[in-house]
């Protein structure tokens, strides 16, 4: 079901608000980033945003979306909410968990 | 940067306390601070750990509340109920949250990881849970937390070895702040906690357990560890009511009651006169014995009617008949209890006591003692506690009447002989423990007067050694005759 919403066909106003919760400037906060924004411009071009949340400046932000892992990437739209923890280093759980590929065992049915 | 490193920056640098003396902060848990000489290790972490329904949440928010009606701040943060739950629980003890929220004695911090909603990928640490902790006691200024509880974030995150040796940093965070912390964990098989790991890293370790035996329900504490200090080893039993919980020291108590030489009435004037004309000692406990129909409650409660008439407060618990039901039955041989009950002298508990266990009963006893503030105390009968063995039976009461004592109240029990008196074991037990002791027995068939009374034993005073007659007549206890043999005898011991 969750791979159906993301394959349908989304319209330009489709925009995608992702926020990256980090803590300090750490090499993993950093290759995060870089991480996501090569994912972002290879499958969400130009209808993407990407804000970066600093929890070492902003504390009191981690409640909202319950953050306790960092850093944690949060898809707040389009919904539901979707989170994925680490350093997104591994493509294709990311793009499992944004929903942007459907799971492996639901057979290969690819979008 | 590693984030290890900022880290440091959010921790606020204290230097940890001298090792040296073990400080500790009261609880303010009924029972609890006594048994542990103060409290918990101050500074440092906590564990509190049982089964489901065993308490502990309980036992940690009661460590919170009870510091903030103090005036000292504490953070609770829950993994598991939410911020309502929390909120409904503390009114239920009479607290109001949002008022301590508002009034930041008090912040309420719900952490939640559900694993459905979360994809992990690549390395990850809990410095955002770090900082969640930072924030919330930075920004209240709290010098205690309640962690409730911590392990489910392994039902919430997969990667168990990043887990563990991030709650190993967790706890040495805490203790590096110097900050008073109480973990809760759920029983484990083999393991006082699931991850087997809270136990090795906290200070203290509690362990609260709740057993039920012949549908008989008991709740039970143990303090498995407390560094650098020493504890009792003891299982304390406790019980929890609408005040929270309430600790019984089991052993805590020694003999050191200070005695007084002041006497009290009896309530009755001719059972005053055995007693060298002046009663029982004040602070002393005395043991009604006899089979059924001897007048034993009558007896008692001419003893508290006459605590009344001297303006004192009496206690009395009632395990054979309602509070109404015994007000009457006195009301019929000429006692008027209830009027003392209206004007706050007197108050009747009635409980069945099968409903519940020793430990229940004896809780509820030093819960309603130190309610009504009682110079006088009746239970009434004692040898309704069948259910339980001699031994629990009889350390129940060693320990109320210890408890009695130190608190100087005299004590009255009644003891129901069965059948015609042959069987005496309770009292072979109990009498050690008791200072008067009165024989009640209905007079053989044939013989002229009701019902006999002899005293037994008395300490340390003189006392009558013959056997009275009485009989109960509308306006009570009425002797009849005076036996031979009026010589006086002195107890010295039982």
């Amino acid at each position: 079901m969750k791979t159906r919403a993301a394959a349908r066909k989304k319209s330009p106003s489709d925009e995608w608000i992702l926020r990256l919760y980090v803590a300090g400037h750490s090499a993993r906060s950093a290759a995060a980033l870089r991480n996501l924004e090569a994912i972002c411009e290879q499958h969400l071009a130009g209808r993407y945003r990407i804000e970066v949340i600093d929890l070492l400046k902003h504390p009191q932000l981690a409640r909202g979306d319950q953050i306790v892992a960092v850093p944690t990437l949060v898809r707040h739209l389009p919904q539901p909410m979707k989170k994925i923890i680490g350093d997104l280093s591994d493509e294709e759980n990311v793009l499992v968990g944004l929903d942007l590929r459907p799971r492996l065992r639901r057979g290969g049915a690819r979008s | 940067m590693p984030t290890r490193n900022r880290s440091r920056n959010v921790t606020r640098r204290r230097k940890p306390a001298p090792p040296s003396a073990l400080a500790k902060v009261a609880t303010g848990i009924d029972g609890f601070d006594e048994i542990t000489a103060g409290g918990l290790p101050e500074g440092r972490p906590t564990l509190v750990c049982g089964g489901p329904g065993c308490g502990k949440t309980l036992f940690a928010l009661e460590f919170l509340l009870h510091a903030a009606a103090r005036g000292e701040t504490g953070v609770f943060v829950t993994f598991e109920e939410t911020e309502e739950d929390i909120i409904r629980n503390a009114a239920s003890l009479g607290y109001d949250v949002p008022s301590l929220v508002k009034r930041r004695r008090l912040a309420l911090e719900y952490i939640r990881v559900e694993r459905s909603e979360i994809e992990e990928t690549g390395e990850y640490d809990l410095e955002g849970l770090f900082i969640r902790l930072d924030h919330a006691l930075r920004s209240t200024g709290a010098r205690r937390i309640v962690l409730d509880t911590i392990e489910s974030l392994f039902a919430g995150l997969t990667n168990a070895g990043l887990l563990r040796a991030e709650l190993r940093r967790l706890f040495a965070w805490l203790k590096q702040r110097g900050i008073t912390a109480v973990i809760t964990g759920e029983r484990g098989t083999d393991t006082l906690t699931r991850q087997g790991l809270e136990e090795y890293v906290s200070d203290c370790v509690i362990f609260l357990d709740h057993r039920v035996a012949d549908q008989i329900s008991t709740r039970r504490l143990r303090i498995v560890k407390y560094r650098g200090s020493s504890h009792g080893t003891n299982e304390y039993p406790f019980l929890i009511d609408r005040r929270g919980i309430a600790v019984l020291p089991v052993t805590s108590l020694q003999l050191i009651h200070t005695s007084t030489p002041e006497r009290i009435s009896t309530g009755l004037d001719w059972l005053d006169e055995m007693f060298g004309g002046k009663g029982y000692f004040r602070a002393s406990s005395v043991l009604l014995s006899g089979s059924a129909g001897t007048a034993k409650t009558t007896l008692a409660a001419h003893f508290v009617d006459a605590a009344c008439r001297r303006g004192e407060r009496a206690l009395c618990f009632q395990f054979e008949e309602s509070p109404a039901q015994y007000t009457r039955n006195m009301r019929s041989v000429g006692l008027s209890l209830d009027r003392w009950v209206k004007k706050g002298l007197l108050r009747i508990h009635a409980a069945r006591p099968t409903l519940y266990g020793l430990e229940f009963h004896l809780a509820t006893m030093h819960r309603q003692v130190d309610e009504a503030g009682p110079s006088v105390v009746i239970v009434d009968p004692i040898s309704s506690f069948t259910g339980a063995s001699f031994d629990e039976v009889n350390s129940m009461v060693m320990r109320l009447v210890d408890y009695l004592k130190s608190k100087q109240i005299t004590a009255l029990f009644t003891n129901l002989i069965p059948g015609t008196g042959a069987s005496q074991e309770v009292e072979v037990g109990v009498s050690s423990l008791i200072d008067t002791w009165i024989l009640l027995r209905n007079a053989p068939p044939g013989e002229q007067g009701g019902r006999h009374l002899s005293i037994l034993k008395s300490r340390g005073m003189a006392h009558s050694s013959e056997k009275r007659s009485f009989e109960l007549t509308d306006d009570g206890p009425v002797v009849l005759s005076r036996s031979r043999g009026s010589n006086t005898a002195r107890g010295v011991r039982g």
